[in-house]
Formats: structure tokens, sequence, C-alpha cells
């Protein structure tokens, strides 16, 4: 006997949307809305309290449906909880300046840390988390579907069809859990047209598309003008090929975005040759399509890229590499930031990332005083995963040495952050205190904002040498390994000279002339591309940088 | 513009350079270093001039931590500093010693 009776119904949500879509009807023909009517089409969809997804990745935005929201009536859409990765739009602020929005749920906020962190001691907004992307993906899943999604795709066929373009990103979670939860789906587009390149969103599970009167915005965010990479920068990059790279045998991982690691990727086809490792380290990757990946892609050590999302200007040149980008039969790039961020923490055996602070746990954070950023991928890309997962060669390696040579149970994935111990005169990397702390105390944080956790973390690259975290075997040794690679900061400065030059013996740490480095041969004269210019040039005038970047 | 001149006891550089070796280029965040003989054999000298205040500390660490490296005594070393960071100071002053050694 069911003790819930007959007549319990089991399709709230489905009536929800069915009404949903009866109070906007007027404005739709076929599934297409008129952009001028987009104001008063959310007001008709959106209930108070809705949790909303308003499609903000860390390249892509739905810029058009966040002003539209922005615009609504606060009497009429209001407290609205918004689960999205990025807030980097003034109009996502908006929202909870207006009372249109009250609660977040989010990943990061780069362009708006110095907004956001007013907001939150004004009390005008409600942090849930700050997540990483995979953490927000999978609560799109279990307690954070969206109930309407606003999303930014290229283009649409009149029968609701999406092809979203190279930059694919968060699109796919976003949809798969709204689509399938009974949400509502609500695309703009850059243009309406007769016959798609390919579908990447089929038309039943979209609501309505909106033709935006501008193509979305889309930030160049992983690009790096080789003409701004140091010396210091090209000297860390020889240490980290050299040091990490060949003696682990990394063939499949992740960098982040930055100039330390570019310099990296510019050294591939030059130094990295010339220590014969071509086909033997870099060779599979989890990373969008970088400008300064070109060079070592050119030099046949890239074999295979799978990308977050895709860059301005890379297109052409994507589409003529199929062998090593993951492309459609229209030939675009597909890209995908959940599917990429799983193979980077599950599927790779070394992250390699920069920070703004570490301490002498090695914590580091990106966190300063005043802002609050979020993390986005770092803190997957930069973790090991724990669980049980395949052996190769580098993660073994890794495990014995953090295990102390008995026979390995568990691997280690390399977790590598490269900085230099001065960000600029007066702000030293190296602290004994992140301001991580202090943040979570003004904003009444559950935790601290730490990005990478000392205790995933391998190696410590500095000008001053590398700091190999996983042979200390105690709390002290840790503490003076990375003070011994902590440079003249303060905290460098108050190392045990004794105990370090012990650690150097042990091969804890290692200058570059324990590296065989010969530093003079640290110019910028060993990268392989020293301008944007050059970056052109090497890839046959398939990449096609965005005016900023252009200075001739 | 802040200038100091240290003078620190070394060991005495075995094979004198005869000619002057000029390492680095002046601009943002970049370094030049003049080496030129010159002052007694136990001695190593440094002209300094820095554009970042406050940090002479931290200046006479690298020096002393540099003349504990290397034979230097008999030389003397000018250094024009475009604001930049100690690694920078440390990376030009071995690139100039890497240099005299093996030229």
């Amino acid at each position: 006997m069911n003790a819930t009776g007959p007549s319990r119904l089991w399709n709230h949500e489905a009536r929800r949307r069915t009404a949903r879509l009866t109070r906007c009807a007027a404005f739709l023909r076929g599934k297409e809305v008129a952009a001028a009517d987009m104001v008063p089409f959310l007001e008709a969809v959106l209930e108070p309290g809705d949790r909303v997804c308003l499609e903000g990745n860390n390249q892509k935005q739905a810029d058009f449906l966040a002003a539209a929201l922005a615009d609504c009536s606060a009497q009429r859409v209001h407290d609205l909880h918004l689960v999205q990765s990025v807030l980097a739009l003034p109009e996502h602020m908006t929202l909870f300046e207006k009372g249109i929005a009250r609660r977040l749920d989010f990943s990061f906020a780069g362009p708006q840390a110095h907004h956001l962190a007013r907001l939150v001691q004004d009390r005008a907004i409600e942090i849930g988390a700050i997540h990483t992307y995979l953490e927000l993906f999978g609560r799109y899943f279990i307690d954070l579907t969206p109930q309407v999604c606003l999303i930014a795709a290229q283009a649409a066929d009149a029968a609701g069809n999406l092809y979203l373009g190279p930059n694919t990103e968060d699109t796919p979670a976003i949809v798969e859990a709204t689509a399938f939860k009974s949400g509502i789906v609500i695309a703009q587009v850059n243009e309406l047209r007769d016959a798609l390149p390919r579908v990447d969103v089929p038309a039943d599970w979209v609501d309505c598309f909106v033709v935006a009167p501008r193509p979305h915005h889309i930030e160049p965010l992983f690009t790096r003008d080789p003409a701004h990479i140091t010396e210091i920068q090209v000297l860390m990059a020889m240490m980290a090929i050299k040091g990490i790279y060949a003696a682990y045998g990394v063939e499949r991982l992740n960098h982040g975005i930055g100039y330390d690691t570019a310099a990296i990727e510019l050294l591939l086809p030059t130094y990295g040759a010339e220590l014969g490792l071509k086909g033997r380290v870099a060779r599979h990757w989890a990373l969008n399509p970088h400008p300064t990946l070109i060079p070592a892609i050119e030099a046949g050590f890239v074999e295979r890229v799978h990308s977050f999302g895709s860059e301005v200007g890379m297109e052409a040149y994507v589409a003529a590499r199929p062998d090593v980008f993951f492309t459609g039969p229209d030939g675009s790039l597909r890209s995908n930031r959940a599917f990429c961020q799983m193979a980077g923490l599950y599927a790779c055996d070394l992250f390699i990332g920069s920070t703004l602070q570490m301490d002498l746990d090695g914590n580091s954070s990106t966190a300063t005083l005043g802002r609050i950023t979020g993390f986005g991928g770092a803190p997957n890309m930069g973790s090991d995963a724990r669980g049980r997962r395949h052996a190769s060669a580098a993660w073994l390696q890794a495990g014995r040495e953090k295990c102390g040579g008995g026979p390995p149970v568990r691997g280690q994935k390399l977790v590598v952050q490269v900085v230099e111990t001065w960000r600029e005169p007066h702000h030293p990397t190296f602290v004994e205190r992140l301001d991580a702390w202090q943040l979570q105390e003004d904003m009444g944080l559950a935790l601290p904002p730490i990005m990478i956790h000392g205790d995933d973390v391998s190696h410590v690259v500095t000008e001053e040498g590398v700091a190999n975290l996983l042979l200390c075997r105690t709390p002290e040794e840790r503490s003076q390994a990375i003070r011994g690679v902590a440079g003249y900061t303060p905290v460098g400065r108050a190392r045990d000279r004794r105990f370090v030059e012990n650690l150097r013996d042990r091969g804890i740490i290692r200058r570059p002339e324990d590296l065989g480095i010969d530093v003079r041969q640290a110019t910028r004269d060993l990268l392989a591309a020293r301008t944007i210019k050059d970056l052109v040039r090497i890839s046959d005038g398939l990449y096609q940088p965005p005016k900023q970047f252009r200075n001739w | 513009m802040e200038s100091f001149q240290y003078d620190l006891p070394a060991r005495p550089c075995v094979a004198l350079p005869v000619r002057a070796e000029l390492w680095g280029v002046v601009s943002s965040g970049n370094l030049e270093v003049l080496v030129e003989t010159g002052p007694p054999p136990d001695q190593c000298r440094f002209q300094v001039e820095t554009s970042a205040h406050g940090f002479s500390e931290v200046w006479q660490a690298v020096l002393e931590d540099f003349v504990t490296r290397h034979a230097v005594g008999g030389l003397s070393f000018s250094i024009h500093d475009a604001g930049a960071t100690p690694a920078v100071v440390s990376l030009r002053l071995e690139q100039a010693m890497q240099s005299l050694k093996a030229p």
C-alpha cells in the first residue's frame, strides 16, 4: 500500500516550468525572443528566490542577458540566488546592489574582487561558498541545480539548436543540469543561421534564444606577450624543465596562467630540445590554446591538447592543427571546462603555476587584503586527487620519494609552485602568515581562502633554486626547505644556514649549479619567441592576435 | 636614487681579468653590472646606485653572500639598478662571474 496515497503529485517542477513558459509565451516567435523584449520577458519567466546561472566564464560572458537582468524591476525580480563560476561584469555587481540577487555561490571574481569584498562587508550579499569549478559543476547536479540558466552561444538556427563555437567552457555542464531538471534554458546568440556548422546543444534542451545586438564578450585571458618575460623567469623555467620535467619524465601536464609558465612553454623547443627532451616530456596537455605554446607545437614537442575554453585569435591556428587539438567536423575547437578540469585532476602527472603569497607550510593564496578573488580551477589542478588511480612513471617516482623508499602503495601528483621571491620591491612572495587568514576574519568565512594546500605541493621553484618537499621528513625540514629558496625576503633571510646546506647535500634543495645550469644561458635569447609577432610568424600567420596585443 | 659603496673583505681573485666586463642592460626592472680591477687583493668594492629606497640591508646581504661564494678580492663592481629585485641583482652578479671565469 502506498502511504502517500494516489493523489500525491510528482511533477511540481514540470508544472512550474509550464507556468513559466505560459507567462512568457506572448514574447516568443517560435523560440526566438526579440532583444527589445528581453527585460519584460525575464520579468515574466523569473520568480523571486530563483536559483539562476547567469553564464559567466573566465572568458565568455552572457553580457547582454546580464545587462537585461540588471535592468529588471527589483519589485518583480528579487532575492535571486546566483550559481555561476565567474563574476566578471559590473552588471553582476549591480544585481546585488539593486536587490535583484541576494545570494551567491561562485568560483572566481578576478576583475570584481574589490567590489565583491566591499559588498560582503556592507552585507549586501550572502556568499554561500567559494568553489573550484569542478565542485560548482558537481553541485549543479546535487543541491545547486539552476531553475533558470542564461547562457551564451555563437549561433542558433530557427529551431533553437545552438552552436557554441570554440569557447564551449561551462555551457554543457550548465545546460545539462538545467534542462534535465525541468529548468528553463535561455541563450543569447551572436547570430541566427539557416544551417549551423555543428550542433553543440540540441534544440529540445533550449527553451528560447535571443539574437544579441552585439557579439558576447570574450576575454583573451590566456595570452602572454613574450616581450614581458624576464630573465629571472627564463632561469626558473630552465630549473623547472631540467630539475622536474626531465627528472621525473613528465609527459602529461597542465600549466597555470602567467609569465612564469609561458617561459617554460617557450623554452621547450630551445632548452628542452638541447637537453634531448623532445618526445620524452610535455607531450599531452590539459591547457587552453595558449599562443605561447605555438613554438612547442610547431617543434613537435606537443602531441595533444585538450582545452577548457579557447583563446581569442587562436581559432584559425587550432583549426589547422586537428591532430593536436580536439575539433569538430566543422574544424573549430570543441572545448569543455568540466571535462578538461577532470582531465587535469585525474589524467595529468604535473601541475605548475604561480601564486602571490606562500607561507612556511607551503600553503599558497592569491587572495590579498580587501579582495575576494576566488580560485577557479587551480585548487583542483594543483592538488593530488588521493583516490585510487592508474600508475605512471612520474606519479610513481614522486610517490616513492614521498614515502621514503619503501614500496609505494600510491603515487603522488607533482604540484609545483614557481615564484620569484619578490613580486616587486616591498612585496615578498614568501610570508610568515598569509593575508588569507586576515581575510577569513574580515569576511567571516568558514575557511581561509587558501588556493593550494601545502601538503599537496611537491616542489617550489624560485630564482634561488628548487625545493623538493616530497623528500622532507619533518615540518622543520619542510619550512627550512622553503626558507632555503626564499631568497632575500625576510622569510628567506631567517633561514638556518647550516640546516639549509644540509638539505642541499641531501638534494632537497638544488641550486642552478647543482642542476648543471649555466646561468649565463638565462637570457631572453633562449626564448623560442620573444614577441607576439614572432608567434604570428612561427604560426605561419595563422595566429591572429587581438588588437591590444599588436604593436605593429 | 640612492647610492652606496660597500668595501667587503674577500678572498683574492686568482686570475684578475685584464678587461672590463659589462653585463646586462638597463631597463625597467633590469640592471647593469660593470666589473673592473682596482681595489687591494683582499678587498672587493661595490658601488651601488639604486632607485628602490629602504633596501640597503637587503643589498648588504646579497653582496655578503656573493663575496662568500666567489673569490672576488681585487675587483670592483659598479651596479646600476633600475628598480631591480634582489633576484635580478644576484643573477647579474653570477652571470658576470661565470663570464669572468670562462670567457
